[in-house]
């Protein structure tokens, strides 16, 4: 009779906490969501009951062709990220690879770079007037196959992405105890058997839970398909140009668009959760699996292998790097290096780098507080009002960027609460999105805590609100932390919400790199993307430091 | 300070599931009282009820004249002591045995001769600097109890305190824990499933299965007299038979009679009965005498010899793990050897009889 719950007597502290955290779910999630759904169904002349938006986008090529076009590209994406991902987690984990440590770095640098660099960098490497085109083409006489449209998405969304399934991968490849392969050797099976027999079965729930991962970040992307998609049209780049066009009364298409996706991605998450909860396990190892030499030849195919991988996905940060150090006459480059670009947007955007580091910090605080809140509700003091609010912290995850945008946007340009325009929309973008790191991160390191630290410091006269700082917020720390860099690094990369949601005076640096890539203003975009860049790696060291070099939980 | 405890017609749900229907226990103060019972059956829960972490839907518990059921566990004034000891892992030894003085009244000075001296009374004053993770689980269990004492609780509460320790530590922890809380004199509930750690540390065991206290009394009483044959079998082993209870005599199947003499009185009632015998009960009889039993399985233990027998004919009650007989080497003249037969007297005066269905103590036979 081991029971894992505190008892609660009913209006203690954190009933007044679950109470207003439901309070702000209520306002600033459910309420657009519904708005979002109303908006939909609403008729722009007459303001009466319609079904014409959802009509309209089955009955017209153009529109349900996007959502045809995002099956098809983010399914590429999905199998390739998980065929690439998945066996060189198997390599790194089970065999010795040179230089493994810088190679996770640079997997985790290109992966949390800012979601449309690659995009725009493979553009400038095999576009029209790409340097890698211009070389085939004048001397090898030779044409280049298009990089825009389906095949460009496929390539930079799989090369941005299959981190995810080998970062994954490699977690769960973590767990699983060297005996379980020891046993199966020693009941005859072949080092490749034990491959298909044991390995690959522990690790397929993982397997799934990447790839749809990545799934849902392919379906999701807005700047990788808007800059390289071209013809190629996908349902967020249709949502985003249906909703800033400026005919009037296509904001309640565009809430038919987005409602659809809101469908789709909750269909495909729940269909996912029923089949991984099917089959998944709970492993703990002891001893986890140690590299062991690979014979030279095959060795020299693996380290191929990753190390081509990896400098394919890390291409998009040094090339923006390189660009962002050339000389500009205006929006052209020039030959020579200098440091021009950096001067313009220290000049013209210098408050799109404050406004990322304000509103980033002000959303990491809201996220933070209200990840241990929540994470310490949903497993500790488990009710119907917490597991409510839990599941709809998982929103975020499967609502695409763009659609949050126009969600917050639709429900706060009007009264009861005007929000559109102000900082405060961005900021609640931002924690909205990417609550869901620090949430996870802190629930997970609350399952290591036992309750009866906890109850240890009860019985001797604390209260539970007390104890709640004095103990357990201190113990979950190291989680939190974790989770919060992540939840930052996501922060002030994020572009799809805040394209929708800024003004002249909140544009963050993503939304003027996105807008001076629009603009053909290539250097200062650099400029911008290495000032990212070098935040995200600074972070990162700083998460690596405090988690001790541990692997990133996502 | 030390205060008495008594549970009356308490009720303890989980959504429909009943955990504990109703149940009555008063420990007195002082007293070191243990909740055995196999797992599963509520003795952690009444144990968590006590504490405040489990709420009580029927029902009142009171430490001494006082109600506690609308009291929440931290005004209860307990100490506790976990399973997996919850050391606070980011606190010094002495900061965690500090850290409960801290929420009560009490000046600094007192607040470090206490410390000083509890910690000097489990004897980790040497550590006192250290952070948990360096402590080993003997030591860290030291900590659990010196935590939990230095307030000076009103009841002191142990859920298996001991279970993750190994089997050396266990019994000289099971000693420590004694030994301080005889000198503290403190009002104890012991949660354990361990027969043998309940027998040796308690002054009364609470039996209990299913939510229900099968026997309370002292480890003596209820190893000598059990009061069910689910106390009979789970405190020790009891071999049980099937027997009739008639004229003073108490027959078993295979034909053996034992004269029970005046551990029968006039009025108890005659019939079918179940019969409990100790391995260590039997004594060797003549052959024609006694019950007639084949050797299965020979196992010298040092100071015993252990038997697993088998006899020929349905004397013996279903569901029997092993029938056992343990011979007292220092007396033995012979061991046997698998195969061979021998024949089992029981003694009229150890010998347990229940009731048929095996529920109850046969009233006016024997204790």
């Amino acid at each position: 009779m081991k029971i894992a719950r505190l008892s609660s007597s009913p209006r203690d502290f954190w009933f007044w906490t679950t109470l207003g955290i439901a309070a702000l779910f209520l306002v600033f999630l459910v309420y657009p969501l519904f708005s979002l759904f109303a908006s939909s169904f609403v008729d722009p002349e007459t303001g009466g009951f319609t079904l014409a938006h959802y009509a309209q986008f089955f009955k017209k090529r153009y529109y349900y062709r996007a959502l045809l076009n995002s099956m098809s590209v983010t399914a590429c994406v999905t199998v390739l990220a998980v065929l690439i991902g998945a066996p060189m987690a198997y390599l790194t984990s089970a065999f010795q690879i040179r230089g493994k440590r810088f190679v996770d770095v640079l997997i985790i640098i290109s992966m949390l770079s800012p979601p449309f660099i690659g995009a725009y960098s493979w553009i400038l490497l095999g576009g029209r007037s790409g340097v890698i085109t211009t070389f085939v083409s004048e001397y090898l006489g030779l044409k280049m196959p298009t990089i825009y449209g389906f095949t460009g998405i496929l390539l930079v969304l799989t090369l941005k992405l299959y981190p995810f399934v080998y970062l994954y991968v490699s977690g769960a490849l973590k767990s699983i105890d060297v005996s379980l392969s020891e046993a199966a050797e020693s009941l005859g099976c072949d080092p490749i058997k034990k491959v298909f027999t044991i390995i690959l079965p522990l690790v397929t729930p993982t397997v799934l839970a990447g790839g749809l991962l990545v799934f849902m970040n392919a379906l999701a992307d807005f700047g990788t398909p808007m800059l390289i998609g071209e013809g190629f049209v996908v349902m967020p780049v249709l949502i985003y140009s249906e909703f800033v066009s400026e005919m009037g009364g296509e904001a309640n298409f565009a809430a038919a668009l987005a409602a659809l996706m809101v469908v789709l991605t909750c269909l495909i998450f729940l269909g996912q959760k029923y089949v991984v909860n099917k089959k998944s396990f709970t492993m703990s190892a002891l001893r986890p699996m140690k590299p062991n030499t690979l014979a030279p030849v095959p060795s020299a195919f693996a380290h191929l292998f990753i190390y081509l991988l990896v400098f394919l996905s890390i291409i998009p940060q040094l090339t923006v790097i390189y660009t962002s150090f050339m000389k500009v006459n205006g929006v052209v480059f020039t030959s020579g290096y200098s440091l021009d670009s950096y001067r313009i947007i220290f000049d013209k955007l210098g408050t799109a780098i404050t406004n990322t580091y304000v509103y980033g910090l002000a959303a990491i605080v809201i996220i933070v507080l209200l990840g241990m809140f929540i994470a310490y509700l949903a497993t500790r003091r488990r009710n119907l009002i917490t597991s409510l609010i839990d599941t709809f912290t998982m929103f975020p995850y499967i609502i695409p960027g763009s659609v949050l945008g126009i969600t917050l946007l639709l429900a706060f340009n009007k009264p009861p609460i005007v929000l559109s325009g102000t900082a405060m929309i961005i900021i609640l973008a931002f924690v909205v999105r990417r609550l869901p790191y620090t949430l996870r991160s802190s629930a997970a390191i609350l399952y290591q805590i036992s309750p009866s630290v906890e109850e240890a410091s009860i019985s001797l006269g604390c209260s539970p609100m007390k104890t709640f700082f004095k103990v357990t917020a201190i113990m979950m720390l190291p989680g939190v932390m974790a989770g919060a860099i992540l939840s930052w690094i996501t922060v002030i990369n994020e572009l799809s919400a805040s394209v929708i949601l800024y003004t002249g005076g909140t544009r963050t640096m993503s939304v003027s790199i996105y807008t001076e890539v629009i603009r053909a203003s290539y250097g200062t975009a650099a400029a911008l993307s290495s000032i990212l860049t070098l935040t995200t790696i600074v972070s990162l060291m700083i998460f690596f430091k405090l988690t001790g070099g541990k692997e990133l939980a996502l | 300070m030390s205060v008495s405890i008594h549970v009356a017609n308490v009720v303890k749900q989980y959504g429909p599931v009943t955990i504990i229907p109703d149940l009555s226990v008063d420990i007195d103060n002082g007293e070191f009282f243990t909740l055995l019972g196999p797992s599963g059956c509520g003795k952690t829960t009444l144990l968590r009820m006590i504490a405040g972490f489990n709420s009580i839907e029927g029902g009142t518990i009171r430490f001494g004249d006082q109600v506690i059921n609308a009291i929440p566990a931290h005004k209860r004034n307990i100490g506790m002591v976990f399973q997996n000891y919850a050391i606070f892992p980011h606190l010094t030894v002495r900061k965690n045995v500090e850290y409960g003085l801290q929420f009560r009244d009490i000046a600094k000075t007192e607040i470090a001769t206490r410390v000083d001296d509890i910690l000097k009374t489990v004897r980790i004053e040497e550590y006192q600097d250290r952070l948990p993770e360096r402590l080993s689980g003997g030591q860290q269990q030291r900590v659990a109890l010196a935590r939990a004492i230095v307030v000076h609780p009103s009841v002191l509460l142990m859920d298996e305190p001991l279970s993750n320790l190994d089997a050396k530590l266990r019994v000289e922890m099971r000693g420590a824990i004694r030994d301080i809380q005889k000198k503290v004199g403190i009002t104890t509930v012991y949660v354990t499933h361990d027969q043998e750690e309940a027998l040796c540390i308690s002054d009364r065991i609470a039996v209990m299965r299913e939510g229900v206290i099968q026997q309370i009394g002292a480890p003596q009483a209820i190893y000598a007299r059990p009061a069910n044959t689910f106390v009979a079998t789970f405190i020790g082993h009891s071999n049980l038979f099937n027997a009739t209870l008639s004229g003073g005599a108490l027959r078993f199947a295979p034909g053996y009679a034992c004269n029970m003499g005046d551990h029968v009185r006039a009025d108890a009632q005659g019939g079918a009965v179940v019969a409990g015998v100790r391995p260590e009960e039997f004594h060797l009889s003549a052959p024609g005498e006694g019950l007639p039993a084949r050797v299965v399985k020979t196992t010298f233990l040092g100071r015993y010899v252990n038997y697993e027998l088998a006899f020929t004919d349905a004397s013996l009650l279903p569901d029997q793990a092993a029938i056992e007989f343990s011979q007292d080497v220092g007396t033995a003249k012979k061991v046997f050897e698998p195969g061979e037969t021998i024949h089992l007297g029981v003694n009229p005066e150890k010998i347990n009889v229940f009731s048929a269905d095996g529920r109850s103590m046969m009233r006016g036979v024997a204790s």
